[in-house]
């Protein structure tokens, strides 16, 4: 009888190429993309006289250092003398090497993540790295996708090869039909709060059920995006019709002939009926509401009716120590209605939801309202911005109040500046809600795209289904 | 890289679970040169005010701990992004190596990089070590690789696992990219095989991407 295996085992078996006693494969990487941050990678090869075993199978995006505004005016637009040594570093390395480049000025620029994705990179089956954790993004596509540190980075410059230990496998099943107002983002957020922050760990996520089949790609997207906040080693989801239509006529997805090897190819990959996981978990979609984080790890999330916990309700010591802290840092007080608590700042945009579907979404709310906090809407990339142009939606945020910025990571991590000042509470379509992470004492409340739009037109976390006036 | 043997020495027991690398060092240090000292960016949001000074109540800015080459940590350390600088970081203020019950995804494999020991034990036995560390300050803890053996204050020794490939690469002060191009044949003949079968995977077609 042969073993029924997973998406994921098939993938892994196709990629390795051999096999040590301790249990750690040698594993082949089809793509590897990479941003500003492992310029260490490089050195690292002028220092060991090393070079590029396949230049073409690395794709460099400059997405962390960018401005949002001024764009025309190319690198003159970088203030920090830093972030502008930076953002020139990468140019100047991929051009040594002969890597593939995306550059600041390249009007397809954007979100690696976002990016790739757009462009067609992200091709079932394949096996992707990036030297960011959210390339997890690309398992919407049946892609194996992790993040790896600068001198993985290199270790796949120089051999296209990575040593790995295989992740177990952990099914998450969600069936039925969202809400009116719930999102991919809320779903995610659920599972997190549910699985907890380490509930991933060791393990790589296969989403399934009727929910995930009838998503689109930018919401399965959204799904796979956040798998590293589960602690998780990825996350993934087997390709159907959706993807194949997604991908088909993309500036580097297959055409021709190789359109239809490649197709053939794909449809192979499912997970056989019987394949074993080492942990299964179900979601009813319809009990899920939009979700609101009150806390410091994207874990900390609860339907917006819901109020901050208290830390004499926690499980746990380590989890009263953490609400406690959580509490201080948020500026936050037990008992107090998540619906009740004003924000001074709304932030659209990311590789969690910066796509069009997302903008969409925050659009649908914007319209014909006023926002009372400053609001970024930042798109995930130059093509999501034009066609969102193309069908007036930044006519409809401007109109708003929103501000409607170019596209690259912007204020999920701040890296080029745009921050969230010290006190402030932002709600925010990003995957990470850490301490300072969008910027030093900001403090953060993930929710999705229509749910962020709610709150900027409020100035207060909103239940976007209770919203005056409904959403268009 | 440093080998890693047997390191001795002061160790901090900093007992917070779920630390992140945005903690270990905040983004706007990743731009920063290695020559500039990451030591300085190391918990920075935590061990320094705005103005720069340092907070005296955080624990290593406090003697001895502002010595220790080993840190005991709350479950989960490391987690969040694949950010190096936060092993940098680490290892340019002295820490050899760090002790948990469970790391972040990226943390062990960033560390093994870098000659930074990941040391996994039990979360009561991680416990037990804390609070020996915090009774007398400036108790030290040995690390004995090549017996994969931590030996606490009170003399107790505990042994832990590690894969015999990162133990090598630690014990000589390897680059793994030495030890991969030992199957350089392998790797040949698979990507020939990989090409010929997948040819859409080869990025030729990313040629115009590739600047003149």
């Amino acid at each position: 009888m042969q073993n029924a295996r997973t998406l994921f085992d098939k993938i892994w078996d196709r990629h390795v190429i051999t096999q040590r006693d301790d249990g750690t494969a040698l594993l082949y990487i089809d793509r590897n993309f990479i941003h500003e941050g492992p310029f260490y990678a490089f050195d690292g090869l002028r220092r060991d006289g090393r070079g590029i075993r396949r230049p073409l199978k690395q794709i460099a995006v400059t997405d962390h250092y960018v401005p949002t505004l001024d764009r025309a005016r190319g690198i003159e637009a970088v203030r920090d003398p830093e972030a502008r040594v930076v953002i020139e570093r990468l140019a100047a390395n991929t051009r040594e090497f002969g890597i593939p480049f995306i550059g600041m000025n390249d009007p397809r620029q954007g979100i690696m993540h976002v990016v790739g994705a757009g462009l067609g990179l992200a091709q079932p089956g394949m096996i992707m790295t990036a030297s960011d954790s959210h390339v997890t993004t690309n398992g919407a596509f049946g892609v194996f996708s992790f993040g790896v540190g600068a001198s993985e980075v290199k270790h796949v410059f120089a051999t296209q090869t990575l040593w790995q230990r295989k992740p177990g496998k952990l099914r998450v099943t969600i069936d039925g039909t969202l809400g009116p107002g719930v999102a991919a983002k809320d779903i995610i957020l659920a599972i997190i709060a549910k699985l907890t922050i380490s509930g991933g760990s060791g393990r790589v996520v296969e989403y399934t059920g009727s929910t995930i089949r009838g998503m689109t790609m930018e919401q399965r997207m959204t799904i796979c995006n956040m798998s590293i906040e589960l602690g998780a080693r990825s996350g993934i989801i087997a390709p159907d019709d959706t993807t194949y239509a997604y991908l088909e006529g993309r500036e580097f997805a297959p055409r021709g002939d190789a359109w239809g090897k490649a197709l053939a190819a794909w449809r192979s990959l499912s997970s056989d009926a019987d394949a074993v996981y080492d942990r299964e978990v179900e979601f009813d979609a319809a009990s899920i509401a939009p979700m609101v984080t009150w806390g410091t790890v994207p874990g900390d999330a609860l339907p917006i009716t819901g109020t901050v916990p208290a830390p004499s309700a926690a499980a746990s010591e380590a989890q009263r120590a953490h609400i406690l802290r959580a509490l201080e840092y948020m500026g936050l007080e037990a008992g107090t209605r998540l619906a009740d608590i004003a924000i001074d700042r709304v932030f659209i945009g990311t590789c969690t939801n910066g796509r069009l579907d997302d903008l969409r979404a925050a659009a649908a709310v914007a319209k014909g309202r006023r926002a009372v906090v400053p609001a970024f809407v930042v798109p995930g990339s130059g093509d999501v911005k034009r066609r969102a142009e193309a069908e007036g939606l930044d006519k409809i945020f401007i109109a708003a109040g929103f501000e409607w910025r170019d596209a690259g990571c912007s204020m999920c991590v701040g890296a080029n500046g745009d921050i969230v000042p010290a006190g402030e509470r932002c709600a925010s379509t990003s995957p990470r809600n850490f301490e300072n992470r969008q910027g030093r004492g900001a403090r953060t409340h993930l929710v999705s795209p229509a749910m962020a739009a709610a709150a900027a037109v409020t100035g207060k976390l909103t239940d976007v289904r209770t919203l005056a006036g409904g959403v268009s | 890289m440093e080998a890693f043997v047997t390191v001795s020495g002061i160790a901090a027991p900093v007992d917070q679970p779920d630390i992140n690398t945005d903690m270990l060092i905040p983004v706007r240090f990743l731009r920063k040169p290695l020559s500039s000292g990451y030591r300085n960016y190391l918990f920075f949001n935590q061990r320094f005010n705005a103005d720069g000074t340092p907070k005296a109540d955080f624990i290593l800015n406090r003697e001895p701990y502002s010595r220790a080459k080993i840190l005991v940590t709350g479950a989960n350390f490391g987690s969040g992004s694949t950010r190096e600088g936060a092993i940098y970081a680490l290892l340019d203020f002295g820490v050899r190596a760090t002790i948990a019950s469970r790391f972040g995804p990226f943390q062990m494999t960033n560390s093994y990089q870098n000659g930074l020991l990941p040391v996994v034990l039990p979360e009561d036995v991680v416990r037990h070590l804390s609070a020996q560390l915090h009774a007398s300050p400036g108790a030290e803890i040995t690390i004995d690789l090549p017996q994969q053996t931590v030996t606490g204050p009170d003399g107790q020794t505990y042994t832990f696992d590690i894969e015999p490939s990162r133990k090598e690469q630690l014990l000589n002060g390897l680059d793994d990219i030495g030890i991969t191009s030992r199957y350089a044949d392998e790797i040949a003949a698979f990507e020939k095989g990989m090409d010929a079968e997948s040819p859409w995977l080869t990025g030729d077609a990313l040629e115009p991407l590739v600047q003149k």
